[in-house]
């Protein structure tokens, strides 16, 4: 068993007759971080037009949609287990990513002509979701096979803010259409279907695949998976990110605070998103850089910090915004808020851009080359379950008490994990980093 | 394949997909667009007058363009008026006008108030999907509805916001949520509340709503001067009080799947009893009452409108597209009759009395 580490060559292979080297970019990240971007655009054109199409277009009721969300979270997290095993299995990272981004993109047609079926378009969504959950693993395995182990927090810090750039070019993209097509939705589903056939032809010509020889049967299974705990380094990491991840309010959560408990006006809301992605996507090469640096488990550690800060500006005590209850005192939104509210955003863009491409490059040098998939889809899907485990907590805890206890409650649970993942997380020697 | 073949062919495919995107949408704004053409939705039998909202009698829609029009509501046949202003929903009573704009870039829309010559009086802008409008039969109290994204506990629900517009004082109240409620008679507080649907009393003060919570929906009725609120009764959506303000047309769910859920029922306010009425398909929509006798209300149909049918909206027969649209129908209030289509191709259907 030989660790990505231990590569003999420190020069990789990453296209036709291209090298990496120090201080440039790999072709094969790039080309990845491009086929993230126009996928993203494709699939957030969907995504931010999908609502107003069934409410507005096909006139059915958004309260008929909220319960497909928990099945679809399910089947994500196991076609990502299922996606990189596969890839490690044949060895056909690339393969089975490309699959994953076709599903995708074909659901989007299927999306459109589901007409009003809600069966129908239950399937078109879930098959996008399960073309989500295939690719995600194996690409990042990918990126972690293309780059020079000192360099994998800028490879992943380069795909993510491609990525993210993707996901704000999306929605633009999408209402542009509609204005210009005075409201043809269909026009939003073929040039988005375009738009991901587009992602899956650069993905064919300019991703090289990084195939191993093909293990030898059993080296590859999901009880061989599994025993990548058994090794006390990954294992810790994934505890750490399942015991932060249990303390991370989704993004949700996080704008519906912004909105309820800052009064911030209603027509904002729609931005929200977009305040933490502009700030992701600034950051996520600066800080994946930095990661390499000064230490990814430092770097994850301070992003978590950076999250912790955030839930305190939002718990900060203001004056002028308590509840009201007459008619006539509606409260009105001071500067100040407006600040507060900016502040929020910076650090969850600053959250994002320090742990999420991070992660995965501390990963990446943890984990045997031909358990790169298996491995990194377990660590996601771990993150993601403990999340998905947090909003339903938080959602209660909202419900029994208020807005500012839950708050409080899961800042506590942050700080306590943080400090968990502080000792779960060793200090490493520089040459070592994690 | 080297370098030089794989740029030719990303070019290649490039180009390919975006002569498909762009000739598709080029297809869909040229289709839009003609739908749209002023000169063949202009009715030469209307006279000078434009559309006005101090008419009596006049059955104002949302016709299949996106246009506010209106039709005399005793010959809904006849050549409609078009306006230039377009809506995603729209209300009006006694000179007061409110159009919930199609969302534009990033999703928002706004609310517009309208004088009686529909010209834009007040633009508040709004953080969600338009769903439901109305005016008070004054003119004075105006309310709609949102639809919010991504304001649940999973990440792409939804939930509804509504907001009240007391238009003689400038008064408006951005979402309703901090009522005081009281429910099965007990003070009742969740973060999870939603209201939706709100219908005035001839009053000014009381209301009727839906208000959902914990996965169930009720009716309940409201007092703005004490604000405050009641449930009335369980599973009763989108009311609308009758002229005569004794009973309340609203929506029920009949069956639990997403499938077709929602019947028309007449609730008599007095006696406590229902009606369902002789409507049988489903209907989201907020109905209208017509007058003490007969409601009216939007039904989305599926398929191609037939040309032939559309007076005014669509006299060109422009292919309007496979989505689906809606068309506005009309039924006897107490469960007797069956359905008639009064406006082709009509939504959000309000009356001018």
């Amino acid at each position: 068993m030989y660790l990505t580490t231990s590569r003999k060559t420190p020069e990789i292979r990453t296209g036709p007759g291209v090298r990496a080297r120090a201080g440039r970019i790999g072709a094969n990240v790039l080309a990845l971080g491009i086929v993230s971007m126009v996928t993203d655009v494709s699939s957030e054109m969907v995504t931010a037009v999908l609502p107003l199409y069934l409410v507005a277009g096909l006139g059915l009721s958004p309260l008929q949609f909220g319960f497909l969300d928990g099945l679809y979270t399910g089947m994500t997290a196991l076609l990502r287990l299922a996606g990189g095993h596969l890839a490690d299995r044949w060895q056909r990272r690339k393969a089975v990513a490309c699959a994953g981004y076709a599903i995708s993109a074909a659901s989007r047609l299927a999306l459109y002509a589901a007409g009003s079926s809600v069966p129908a378009l239950g399937a078109a969504l879930a098959a996008d979701r399960a073309g989500k959950g295939l690719r995600t693993a194996p690409r990042d395995a990918l990126i972690a096979l293309s780059a020079p182990p000192d360099q994998l927090g800028r490879a992943f810090g380069v795909h993510r803010a491609l990525d993210t750039t993707g996901a704000m070019l999306g929605p633009l993209a999408a209402f542009g259409l509609l204005t210009a097509t005075a409201g043809a939705y269909d026009s939003v589903f073929v040039v988005s279907t375009c738009v991901g056939v587009l992602g899956v032809v650069l993905l064919v010509l300019f991703v090289r695949d990084q195939r191993r020889p093909v293990p030898a049967a059993g080296a590859v299974s999901p009880a061989a998976a599994l025993a990548l705990l058994a090794a006390a380094p990954f294992r810790r990491l994934c505890l750490a990110a399942i015991v932060l991840g249990l303390a991370t309010i989704s993004d949700a959560f996080l704008y519906l605070l912004l909105r309820q408990e800052f009064g911030l006006p209603a027509q904002y809301f729609p931005l929200l998103p977009l305040g933490t992605a502009a700030s992701y996507l600034l950051l996520a090469v600066p800080f994946g850089r930095l990661a390499d640096r000064i230490g990814r488990r430092t770097m994850f550690l301070a992003g978590h910090g950076a999250l912790l800060a955030a839930y305190g500006v939002l718990l900060w005590p203001r004056s002028g915004t308590g509840t009201w209850t007459t008619f006539e005192q509606w409260p009105r939104t001071s500067p100040a808020v407006y600040a507060a509210g900016a502040a929020v955003l910076l650090l969850h863009g600053i959250f994002y851009a320090a742990t999420d491409g991070v992660l995965m490059a501390a990963a990446a040098t943890l984990l045997p080359a031909h358990l790169s998939g298996s491995g990194m889809a377990l660590l996601q899907t771990g993150q993601a379950l403990a999340r998905l485990c947090a909003s339903v907590a938080f959602g209660a805890l909202w419900t029994l008490w208020a807005a500012r206890s839950a708050l409080a409650a899961a800042a506590l649970a942050l700080a306590l994990a943080a400090g968990i993942a502080v000792l779960l997380l060793p200090r490493t020697p520089p040459k070592d980093r994690l | 394949m080297n370098t030089r073949i794989r740029l030719a062919l990303a070019a290649a495919a490039t180009l390919a997909l975006a002569t498909v995107g762009g000739v598709y949408t080029v297809h869909a704004a040229g289709r839009a667009a003609a739908g749209q053409a002023p000169d063949r939705q202009r009715s030469s039998g209307s006279g000078d007058r434009g559309l006005v909202l101090d008419a009596t009698g006049q059955l104002v829609y949302r016709n299949i363009a996106g246009n506010v029009a209106g039709v005399p509501v005793a010959d809904p046949t006849a050549p409609p008026v078009v306006s230039g202003l377009r809506c995603a929903r729209f209300s009006a009573a006694h000179g007061t006008g409110i159009c919930l704009t199609q969302p534009g870039a990033l999703g928002t829309s706004d609310a517009v108030v309208l004088d009686a010559a529909l010209k834009p009086i007040r633009r508040i802008p709004l953080g969600g999907i338009p769903s439901r409008a109305r005016v008070s039969a004054s003119g004075r109290m105006i309310s709609w509805t949102v639809f919010m994204r991504g304001d649940s506990y999973l990440s792409t629900g939804f939930s509804a916001g509504t907001s009240i517009l007391d238009t003689k004082s400038g008064q408006l109240i951005a979402n309703i949520e901090t009522l005081a409620l009281t429910k099965d008679g007990k003070q009742y507080y969740s973060p999870d509340v939603n209201y939706w649907g709100v219908t005035f009393a001839a009053d000014d003060n009381r209301f009727y709503a839906s208000l959902s919570t914990k996965g169930k929906t009720y009716l309940v009725q409201g007092d703005l001067a004490n604000w405050s609120a009641r449930t009335v009764r369980e599973n009763a959506e989108c009311p609308s009080l009758s002229p005569d303000n004794t009973r309340i047309v609203f929506k029920k769910r009949v069956r639990a799947s997403a499938d077709k859920p929602w019947r028309l029922y007449v609730l008599d306010l007095e006696s406590g009893t229902e009606t369902p009425l002789a409507e049988t398909q489903s209907i989201d929509d907020q109905a209208l009452w017509l007058d003490n006798e007969t409601v009216a209300y939007a039904r989305s149909g599926v398929g191609d409108l037939d040309p032939s049918q559309v007076a005014g909206a669509n006299p060109a027969g422009v292919d309007v597209g496979p989505a689906a649209h809606w068309d506005i129908y009309s039924v006897p209030a107490d469960g007797s009759g069956s359905p008639q289509l009064l406006v082709p191709g009509g939504s959000s259907p309000t009356l001018l009395r």
